[in-house]
């Protein structure tokens, strides 16, 4: 039985599919990558799987259970978490609140909530901003905080949306090992990412998507030899 | 039949001029992402300079040529030094535009109220009661004019948007303003013209409607509503869905007047708005992707 | 701690208000503060912290009026149930329309209201065998003495920020205020966010149709045109929220202190100050003035909105910061 599995998944916006067909399976407790050009349909399945888009027609099976239906606040009970690749932060409240908000997810009590966001603000290392209003936060710190969010409604599957994006080689380092760090936590992980180096270095597994179709999947080594992907990302010359 | 088609004549009729109305408040709301609730108030206002000038002898459908530039003029002050400023207001308050243009709606009400008072005042012309008959069917002479004049705008404003630079500059920043300002577009130029667009159809409207109707200063409010309810039934935003939308005004309120009771006219609009919010959320424009 | 003091500082001098001041003029505006304190409390919860405008508070307010109202002349029963019915009575109007208008994004909700506010004066004047029509209700004063009312007036502004206050800063509170600042991400935190819009709005139709029936129960007196008022009612109450402080519990205290004293500035031209400079100077200009004054406060409230959303955005409490530092940069420049 899959732990998680997008079936033959399908989004048309008008006349145009955005989602083609795609279907893939992740196993618990791997780093799984999704990959694709610009506009490939990557963040179109990611919104299909936490609930903002309806599929035009195929299945996600999250434990067994069809979820493509539910709400997106329901999809977050039952413990998929994900992150905006445009960053979304609450602005105009502290850091602490916006994981304080998170963490409400699993509970009621006020000092029930502050406990699990302090632990997550001290899990994702962002302790130092703790009081700082989140609009005054940098990309690094927003991208972070994203992740920290998602981690306080303690998600057994996290969907990460480009969390790499604009940051620095240094902050990269920091993303890569926060990753690492979520999954050793028993976390599994779907990834979206542009940046090769990541997503080639941490992901377990990678599936690449084109046009809203699945052009490959197999190991980082096998996918990155892969005559379509080569040909997606760099044109048909190269190929 | 014959009181059917009467009530269809009628319908269609006002349906022109109430797409004049909503022709102006869509055009807002596409480009600012607002709706102008101070809509109706410009009209009133316009309907003033129509009664002023119809004292000095003026022909109401003359004064069309200072109502609508005097219009678009007040309406460009309003958006370059009430709204514009409102978008670097840093504020927790959604809606600051919207409520704003409610202010300025109160202001102008009292202040034309203040200058004229609060009585009926009429611009009768020869022709406001005058009708001609087809079958059994009667026209009236000043309202077929107005649906002529008011159709004939909104050709040309349609020729304005899809010809000129300027209309199509309208449109991008209608359609992605982030976008239009990278393509070189002044957006802060266009919302004030675009403000200064719509009140100059609305005072159109006025004008076209003065002689045929009451004029007072609480006449705002109520073509306020149906612009705003023209609208929504057109689907936010979308010029040829305001067409449908005011026809569709019209012929309700006729149908309603004629076959329900003169009492409800409010009510029928509100009406109209539940039902597209609960069976048509986003208006006509989502069943034609205009 | 220190804010708690402050508070209980200022009930306690609330509570002791009508013990010295014997003057009913001035009791009758507190108990016009104390009712506004429930009603911009009330549109703060919903406007300021989730971020649902109301552009129709009156829809609520005259509710609630009419619940006390019809039930003292239809059912002969005490006017004063109304305080609790009239709450519920709003809470019925308000939700069905929230259940609507929160499926989409946007202006819907505050449109709604508007119009809600519309439908419900002209139908309270239609339905005349019902409501009176034009003409209104009148009820029998339970009391001669205004001091009983200012006493429920106060419980009831109290209660309400209490209850406001304990709501905004548990579980709920969070959830509004993450909805106002970003709808998907607060439906990605598991909010959900339909719900608890729904909740904001039973919460702020509650208070102020209970501010409804308030006014019915010490006015005696109500028509259409009086509760269901745009200007006086739905408009008032954005300026008291404004004014006070946007998303602040205690700004709206600050912004009924305000609005009820400017409202009376002008109904009583300047506390008669106009008139009384017009019979003494003997200037007919002032006496003009002092009426303009008098029958203008519908301009005077249009003009108060367009400054205060251009110069205050965020109310004197939540623009404090920004003023004391003009203030302070005005007296270095001295």
């Amino acid at each position: 039985m899959a732990y998680f599995k997008v079936e033959k998944l399908v989004k048309y916006f008008g006349g145009l599919a955005a989602v083609n067909g795609v279907t893939f399976e992740v196993s618990q407790g791997e780093i799984f990558g999704l990959i694709g050009p610009n506009g490939s349909g990557k963040t179109t399945t990611f919104n299909m799987i936490s609930g903002y888009h309806r599929p035009t027609s195929g299945r996600v099976l999250y434990k067994e259970r069809e979820i493509h239906n539910l709400p997106t606040h329901r999809i977050c009970k039952l413990g998929i978490g994900r992150t905006f690749q445009v960053v979304k932060p609450l602005g105009r409240m502290s850091v602490f609140d916006n994981v304080i908000a998170a963490a409400f997810s699993r509970c009621n009590a006020m000092q029930e909530a502050r406990e699990k966001a302090l632990k997550a603000i001290e899990f994702c290392g962002l302790s130092s901003v703790k009081d700082v209003l989140a609009r005054s936060l940098p990309i690094a710190g927003r991208k972070r905080l994203e992740i920290t969010r998602a981690m306080a409604t303690g998600p057994d599957l996290l969907l990460l949306d480009e969390t790499a994006a604009g940051l620095n080689p240094t902050e990269l380092l920091e993303a890569i090992d926060l990753i690492r760090k979520i999954r050793d936590s028993g976390t599994t992980i779907i990834i979206i990412e542009h940046i090769m180096h990541v997503i080639m270095t941490i992901s377990d597994r990678i599936h690449a998507i084109n046009f809203g179709q699945t052009i490959a999947e197999g190991t980082p080594q096998e996918v990155a030899q892969n005559k379509d992907v080569i040909e997606a990302y760099l044109g048909t010359d190269y190929a | 039949m014959d009181v059917f088609l009467q009530t269809l004549v009628a319908g269609i009729l006002k349906g022109g001029l109430y797409a004049l109305i909503g022709i102006g408040m869509t055009l807002i709301m596409g480009v600012m992402g607002i709706i102008n609730l101070a809509h109706g108030q410009l009209m009133m206002v316009a309907m003033y300079i129509t009664y002023v000038l119809h004292l000095a002898g003026v022909d109401p459908y003359i004064s069309l040529f200072v109502a609508m530039p005097a219009l678009f003029l007040l309406g460009c002050l309003i958006q370059r030094f009430l709204l514009n400023p409102l978008l670097k207001v840093d504020t927790i308050l959604p809606e600051n535009q919207v409520l704003m243009t409610v202010g300025i709606g109160m202001v102008l009400t009292e202040i034309i109220r203040f200058i004229f008072k609060s009585d009926y005042k009429s611009v009768s012309t020869g022709y406001s009661n005058a009708t001609f008959f087809l079958g059994n069917i009667s026209f009236s002479i000043a309202l077929g004019i107005s649906f002529i004049i008011a159709i004939a705008f909104t050709v040309a404003m349609f020729f304005f948007l899809i010809k000129t630079d300027i209309g199509r500059s309208i449109r991008a920043t209608a359609q992605d303003k982030d976008a239009a300002v990278l393509m070189g577009v002044n957006t802060g130029r266009i919302t004030i013209i675009t403000f200064g667009l719509g009140s100059g159809l609305v005072a159109a409207a006025g004008c076209l409607l003065a002689p045929v109707y009451y004029v007072f200063p609480d006449i705002g409010g109520p073509f306020t509503a149906r612009a705003f309810i023209i609208t929504i039934l057109g689907g936010l935003g979308s010029t040829v869905g305001a067409i449908f939308g005011g026809v569709t005004l019209g012929l309700a309120e006729s149908f309603g007047a004629t076959y329900i009771s003169m009492d409800y006219e409010n009510i029928i609009g509100m009406t109209i708005f539940v039902l597209v919010l609960l069976f048509l959320p986003g208006g006509f424009k989502r069943l034609t992707k205009i | 701690m220190k804010k708690k003091l402050v508070a209980l500082l200022v009930l306690a001098v609330l509570a002791f208000f009508p013990l010295v001041v014997k003057d009913n003029y001035y009791r009758h505006l507190m108990i016009l503060f104390l009712m506004w304190v429930v009603i911009g409390s009330a549109w703060n919860l919903i406007a300021g912290y989730t971020g649902q405008v109301s552009f129709g508070d009156a829809a609520f307010f005259g509710s609630g009026a009419y619940a006390a109202g019809l039930l003292s002349t239809h059912l002969q029963v005490s006017a004063w149930w109304g305080l609790a019915i009239g709450g519920f009575v709003a809470v019925a109007v308000g939700l069905p329309f929230g259940w609507i208008c929160f499926r989409m994004r946007g202006a819907y909700f505050a449109l709604a209201t508007l119009a809600l506010n519309e439908v419900l004066r002209h139908a309270a004047t239609i339905a005349e065998g019902f409501t009176g029509g034009m003409v209104g209700i009148l009820i029998m004063p339970s009391f001669v003495s205004k001091v009983p009312y200012y006493y429920v007036a106060l419980a009831l502004a109290a209660f309400s920020m209490l209850s406001i206050h304990w709501v905004v800063h548990a579980k709920p509170g969070y959830y509004f205020v993450s909805i106002r600042e970003d709808q998907d991400a607060a439906e990605s935190l598991g909010i959900d966010t339909h719900f608890y819009k729904m909740l904001s709005l039973g919460i702020a139709a509650f208070w102020t149709g209970v501010a409804g029936a308030l006014y019915m129960n010490y006015m005696g007196f109500i028509d259409p045109e009086v509760v269901f008022s745009l200007h006086d009612i739905s408009i008032m109450a954005i300026l008291v929220g404004i004014v006070g402080g946007v998303g602040t519990v205690y700004g709206p205290m600050v912004g009924a202190f305000l609005m009820v004293t400017v409202q009376e500035l002008f109904r009583s031209g300047f506390f008669g100050l106009l008139k009384y400079l017009a019979i003494v100077t003997g200037s007919d200009a002032l006496g003009v003035l002092a009426e303009a004054v008098t029958g203008a406060h519908v301009l005077g409230f249009g003009i108060l909105v367009v400054v205060v959303i251009l110069v205050l955005p965020n109310g004197i409490v939540g623009d404090w910061p920004k003023i004391r530092k003009s203030v302070f940069r005005m007296k270095t420049a001295v």
